[in-house]
C-alpha cells in the first residue's frame, strides 16, 4: 500500500480544514471498504482525515422521523430501537449486508460512499472507465453476471454495493453535508448518479464536502416494510437482486407504496413506475405482476446477467405479496 | 514518503497490557500484532476482510484487523487469542473448541473464537440478526441457526462448522437464557 498521512478529526471545521489544505485528501469512516482498496492499488490518496468520531449519535424526531449520524456504526443503526420499530425495512437492509465484523467498523457515511464491487474495477490489468476515464470497460463483454440490468450506459455496468442505501430510497431520505462553502441537503436519490459517459464519478457530493447524516422524514407506514436480499449464498455475499418495499393497504387498495431494488443498477433503483401502478389499485398479486412488470420494462440483459430480470420482478412480486399478508416468511 | 517522520506513535492496551510502537499510518492492526508486537495468534487469511482469520476484539467488538489502520486503534483496548485463556487454563469456549472437535488445522481457529465472544455480547444486548424472525421487537432467540448467521463472516476451509456453532451452542446456552 502506497503511504499516506493520517490525521483524526475532532471536529467538523478542523476535518473540512484539514481536506481543504491537503491535495488528494480523502476522508476515513470505518475503511472497509477504502483500506482494502487502497491495498489493492485503486485508491491511493496522499492522506486521510479520520472522520469516524464525528456524528456518532442518532437523533429521534417528534415528527416520526429520524437522523442518523454520518459516523454511527452500521450495528447501531442496525439495533436501534427507533429505526427497528418504524424502519424495519433499514434495520433488515444493514443486517442483511457483510457479516458482524463488518457491520461493528462500517458508518454510515462510509457506507453512502462505498465503491462498486466490479471485478473488472479491482483488477487493474483490466480496462476500466470508472477507474480511468477513457480507459474502456472489460466488463460489457466480458464475465457480467453480477452487473446492471437497469440505467447503465456502454461506458460502465457496475452496480452500487450498499444493501444499506436501497433501504434509504425506499425510505425518501436525505443526505446532510457540509462543506467549506456551507451545508446543503442531497436526496438520496440524487445522491449516487448513473453512469452515462462518466462513470469515474459515483456520487454528487463534492470532493470537499463531508456527509454529516441520514435523514428519513417520517413514514407512518413504515412498520409495514421489509428487505429482501437474492444471492449466491445464504449469508455474507453481495446482493444479485434485492427488494426494499413499504405498503399501506386500505380497503383491499394500495394506499401507499414504496419500492427500491439493489443489484441491478449504478445505482440505488427507486422503482417509480411500479409505484404508479400500485398506486389505488388493488392490492392482488397480479397488480404486483404489473407493477413489477412496469418496472422492468426498460431492463436490458448482458450476456451473462439477464436472470436478474426475470429474478427482480418475482422477488418484487414475492416481497409485495408479503407486505400485503400473503406468502410466508423472509 | 520515508523517514521516520511518516511514522506515528501509537499506543494500544493489549490483552490488559499498554504496548506503544511506532508505524506508518499504512500499517494495519493485524501487521502491528503480528510483526511488531510479536503476536501471532492472530492469522492473516485473505487480508481483504473476506474470511475473518484476523477477528480480534477492538473495545470489546468483533473487527477484522487487516481492515483496521493500528492508529485508527490508537488509545483503545485489543483482546486477541493469546489474552483469553487465564495461564494454562483455557477460556471455556476454548474447551468448548476442543471437546467438540471445531477445529481441524487450527487457522481460523483464533479468529473464531474472538468473533463468537463479541457474537455472544451482541446477541445478549438483544441485537437482532438477518435470520432473527421478528426485527421490530423482542430479543432475539438462541439457537443454531443464529449462530450460524451470525458467525458467517468467519470461514473455515476444514469444514469443521458442526462442531464450532455446537462449542459456541454448548458454551453460552446457559448465559444467554439468563
Amino acid at each position: 500500500m502506497k503511504n499516506f498521512s493520517y490525521v483524526s478529526a475532532d471536529s467538523v471545521g478542523g476535518a473540512l480544514a484539514a481536506i481543504g489544505r491537503t491535495p488528494g485528501a480523502k476522508f476515513l469512516g470505518g475503511g472497509t471498504n477504502l483500506v482494502d482498496l487502497m491495498r489493492e492499488g485503486i485508491e491511493q490518496p496522499d492522506a486521510l482525515v479520520d472522520v469516524s468520531n464525528l456524528s456518532t449519535q442518532i437523533d429521534d424526531r417528534a415528527d416520526g422521523g429520524l437522523r442518523i449520524g454520518a459516523g454511527v456504526k452500521n450495528t447501531a443503526v442496525a439495533g436501534h430501537a427507533v429505526v427497528r420499530e418504524r424502519f424495519p425495512v433499514l434495520s433488515q437492509a444493514i443486517l442483511l449486508g457483510a457479516s458482524g465484523q463488518i457491520r461493528n467498523m462500517a458508518t454510515v457515511g462510509g457506507n453512502l460512499m462505498q465503491r462498486t464491487r466490479c471485478h473488472y474495477f479491482y483488477d487493474d490489468a483490466a480496462r476500466c472507465n470508472k477507474r480511468q476515464s477513457g480507459a474502456g470497460c472489460d466488463a460489457v463483454g466480458g464475465f457480467n453476471r453480477i452487473h446492471a440490468v437497469l440505467g447503465a450506459s456502454e461506458h460502465c455496468v457496475a452496480t452500487h454495493p450498499s444493501d444499506m442505501c436501497v433501504a434509504l430510497a425506499a425510505l425518501d431520505a436525505t443526505v446532510h453535508v457540509e462543506g467549506q462553502q456551507g451545508a446543503r441537503r442531497i436526496p438520496l436519490l440524487d445522491f449516487h448518479r448513473l453512469p452515462g459517459d462518466t462513470p469515474q464519478i459515483d456520487t454528487t457530493l463534492r470532493p470537499d464536502e463531508l456527509i454529516m447524516a441520514v435523514e428519513l422524514p417520517p413514514l407512518p407506514f413504515g412498520a409495514n416494510s421489509r428487505y429482501r436480499k437474492v444471492r449466491d449464498r445464504a449469508s455474507y455475499a453481495f446482493a444479485l437482486v434485492s427488494v426494499a418495499a413499504a405498503l399501506a393497504v386500505e380497503d383491499g387498495r394500495v394506499a401507499h407504496a414504496r419500492l427500491a431494488l439493489g443489484g441491478v443498477a449504478h445505482k440505488p433503483w427507486r422503482a417509480l413506475e411500479a409505484e404508479r401502478v400500485l398506486l389505488g389499485a388493488a392490492a392482488t398479486t397480479a397488480t404486483f405482476r404489473q407493477a413489477a412488470e412496469a418496472e422492468l420494462r426498460h431492463a436490458t440483459g448482458l450476456a451473462h446477467n439477464a436472470f436478474k430480470i426475470e429474478l427482480a420482478r418475482r422477488t418484487i412480486v414475492a416481497v409485495l405479496d408479503q407486505l400485503a399478508g400473503r406468502g410466508g416468511p423472509r | 514518503m520515508d523517514g521516520d517522520e511518516t511514522h506515528m506513535s501509537i499506543r494500544l492496551r493489549v490483552n490488559g497490557e499498554w504496548r506503544e510502537l511506532r508505524a506508518e499510518p499504512r500499517v494495519s492492526l493485524l501487521d502491528a500484532l503480528r510483526e511488531r508486537l510479536g503476536l501471532t495468534g492472530t492469522k492473516k487469511g485473505c487480508n481483504q476482510g473476506a474470511c475473518g482469520a484476523c477477528t480480534v476484539l477492538l473495545d470489546g467488538e468483533r473487527v477484522n484487523a487487516c481492515l483496521t489502520l493500528a492508529v485508527q486503534a490508537q488509545g483503545r483496548e485489543v483482546t486477541t487469542i493469546e489474552g483469553l485463556a487465564t495461564g494454562d487454563a483455557l477460556h471455556p469456549l476454548q474447551a468448548a473448541f476442543v471437546a467438540c472437535d471445531g477445529l481441524q488445522c487450527g487457522y481460523c481457529t483464533p479468529g473464531q473464537l474472538c468473533s463468537a465472544l463479541g457474537m455472544v455480547r451482541e446477541f445478549q444486548r438483544g441485537l437482532p440478526s438477518a435470520v432473527t424472525a421478528e426485527v421490530q421487537s423482542g430479543r432475539p432467540a438462541w439457537s443454531t441457526e443464529e449462530i450460524r448467521e451470525r458467525l458467517s463472516g468467519n470461514l473455515c476451509r476444514c469444514g469443521a462448522y458442526n462442531g464450532i456453532v455446537e462449542a459456541v451452542h454448548q458454551t453460552f446456552q446457559a448465559e444467554v437464557a439468563r
